[in-house]
């Protein structure tokens, strides 16, 4: 797998206070990196800036070898799809909102058509299509907002907790449907979760993250077996 | 005594001017309004804060400062426009633009505020996004416009002072009515009160139901 983003002596603040910090990292082409942590520690902060949607004080991040912040910015966000913790979908059917991305892009109706098909099924939401927004449980709205991600077939896929709003049962299955797509999919993806074991699930490698800084990167074994230190023990202590 | 080709000069005169200064005040309140609930800069809550005063603003204090404006002695008395329909229009748009401009801010502001990051995370440009927000709070801008429409055709104040109530050419329904009724003629300002009232009540209907449609799709 080549280097497909390098993050470079990165700070981020938010709110005037230092938000996240990495001095390096490197992501793989078609791995699948999860981000763990606990909560305010600077995970989802890492996946805006990977898109481009906050801008970092210091670093960068390059993207094929590009920094980021010199491309063109509707250009490098059309690479890439972002799936947020709440489906936050819009008021209109399950089908326009699976093509919400395509029809930004200006695809044609009978590629839409074919995409919106193939990914409703893949996300078992083929259903569900004309279905209202509003009208869907939180398992259903949340398999829509992946179709919706996965239908741009996007080189990057970031996204923020993907589950965290739905109930076990329906989380369990989710994670397990996510994962057996991403295993033949090698699509590059960032997941952000706090639970451990479901980065070690879905997760080639793990990105320990805690009160803003990097603390360790390394594939989930590794990182259970020899955490760096002591605040990495105490967060893997929940697990 | 009013004619009946009088009531409906007057009625016509009346939709034109508030129709045209609501059409005005949404194409200067729903991007102002857009840029006030989406920017983050230095002094937003100070902008906000003079919108929502002028959302109260009023109406004769606008007609004087219009019609100061546009006197023959005024800043822009050469435009010959005091006592003209288009004097109407003016003080009628600055009644409702704020109106406008404020509950567009508000209706945004409503809107969760991560779904601007998820447009965009989607590869919406920043113009696709606005047209998404603006579709997701259509109902709420909707009511902004008939707010906004509601504050200009039920208004005296402004139009008399600009307008001067000139039969055949400036008077409006609620001028007429006032006229009416220090004349005594009671009967004529309660028909035209009624016919204010069925116009507006209408209009309102209109965009209820345009409303009520988009809330159910």
């Amino acid at each position: 797998m080549s280097d497909f983003i390098i993050i470079r002596d990165l700070l981020i603040q938010r709110n005037g206070r230092d938000a996240l910090s990495i001095n390096s990292l490197i992501i793989r082409r078609g791995e699948t990196l999860a981000i763990v942590g606990p909560n305010g520690a600077g995970k989802s902060t890492l996946l805006l800036a990977l898109a481009n949607l906050i801008k970092p004080v210091r670093g960068e991040i390059l993207f094929h070898g590009k920094s980021i912040s010199q491309m063109n910015d509707l250009e490098y966000r059309r690479k890439l799809s972002f799936v947020f913790q709440d489906p936050l979908l819009m008021d209109m059917s399950v089908q326009d909102n699976i093509a919400l991305g395509l029809k930004f892009r200006g695809t044609q109706k009978d590629e839409i058509r074919k995409r919106v098909d193939r990914w409703s099924k893949a996300m078992g939401a083929e259903s569900l299509l004309g279905r209202r927004a509003g009208q869907l449980s939180g398992g259903e709205a949340q398999r829509v907002s992946l179709a919706r991600a996965f239908v741009l077939d996007p080189e990057l896929l970031l996204m923020d907790e993907p589950f965290s709003a739905v109930d076990p049962p329906t989380r369990a299955q989710l994670l397990k449907d996510l994962s057996s797509l991403l295993s033949h999919d090698h699509r590059t993806t960032i997941i952000v979760t706090h639970n451990l074991k479901e980065a070690a699930q879905i997760g080639n490698r793990v990105v320990v993250i805690i009160n803003g800084e990097l603390k360790q990167v390394g594939a989930p074994k590794e990182i259970k077996e020899k955490p760096a230190d002591k605040s990495v023990k105490e967060f893997l202590k929940e697990f | 005594m009013l004619f009946d080709s009088e009531i409906f000069q007057i009625t016509i005169l009346s939709l034109q001017v508030s129709t045209i200064a609501t059409l005005i005040s949404l194409l200067i309140g729903l991007p102002f309004g857009t840029w006030l609930a989406l920017g983050n800069f230095r002094g937003r809550s100070f902008l906000l804060s003079i919108v929502n005063t002028g959302m109260a603003l009023p109406p004769v204090v606008v007609g004087l400062v219009v019609a100061m404006t546009l006197w023959r002695s005024g800043p822009l008395g050469g435009l010959r426009l005091i006592y003209t329909p288009i004097a109407i229009i003016i003080a009628q748009t600055i009644i409702s633009a704020p109106v406008v401009m404020g509950l567009t801010a508000a209706a945004l502001e409503a809107l969760d505020p991560r779904l601007q990051q998820q447009l965009l995370g989607l590869g919406a440009s920043r113009s696709q996004m606005i047209w998404m927000l603006w579709r997701e709070a259509r109902l709420p801008l909707l009511a902004a416009l008939m707010a906004g429409f509601g504050s200009v055709i039920s208004e005296v104040g402004a139009s008399m002072m600009v307008g001067g109530n000139i039969r055949g050419q400036t008077r409006v329904l609620t001028t007429a009515i006032v006229l009416e009724t220090s004349k005594g003629e009671f009967g004529n300002a309660l028909a035209l009160s009624a016919l204010l009232l069925i116009l507006t009540y209408l209009i309102n209907l209109a965009l209820t139901v345009i409303q009520q449609r988009g809330h159910k799709k």
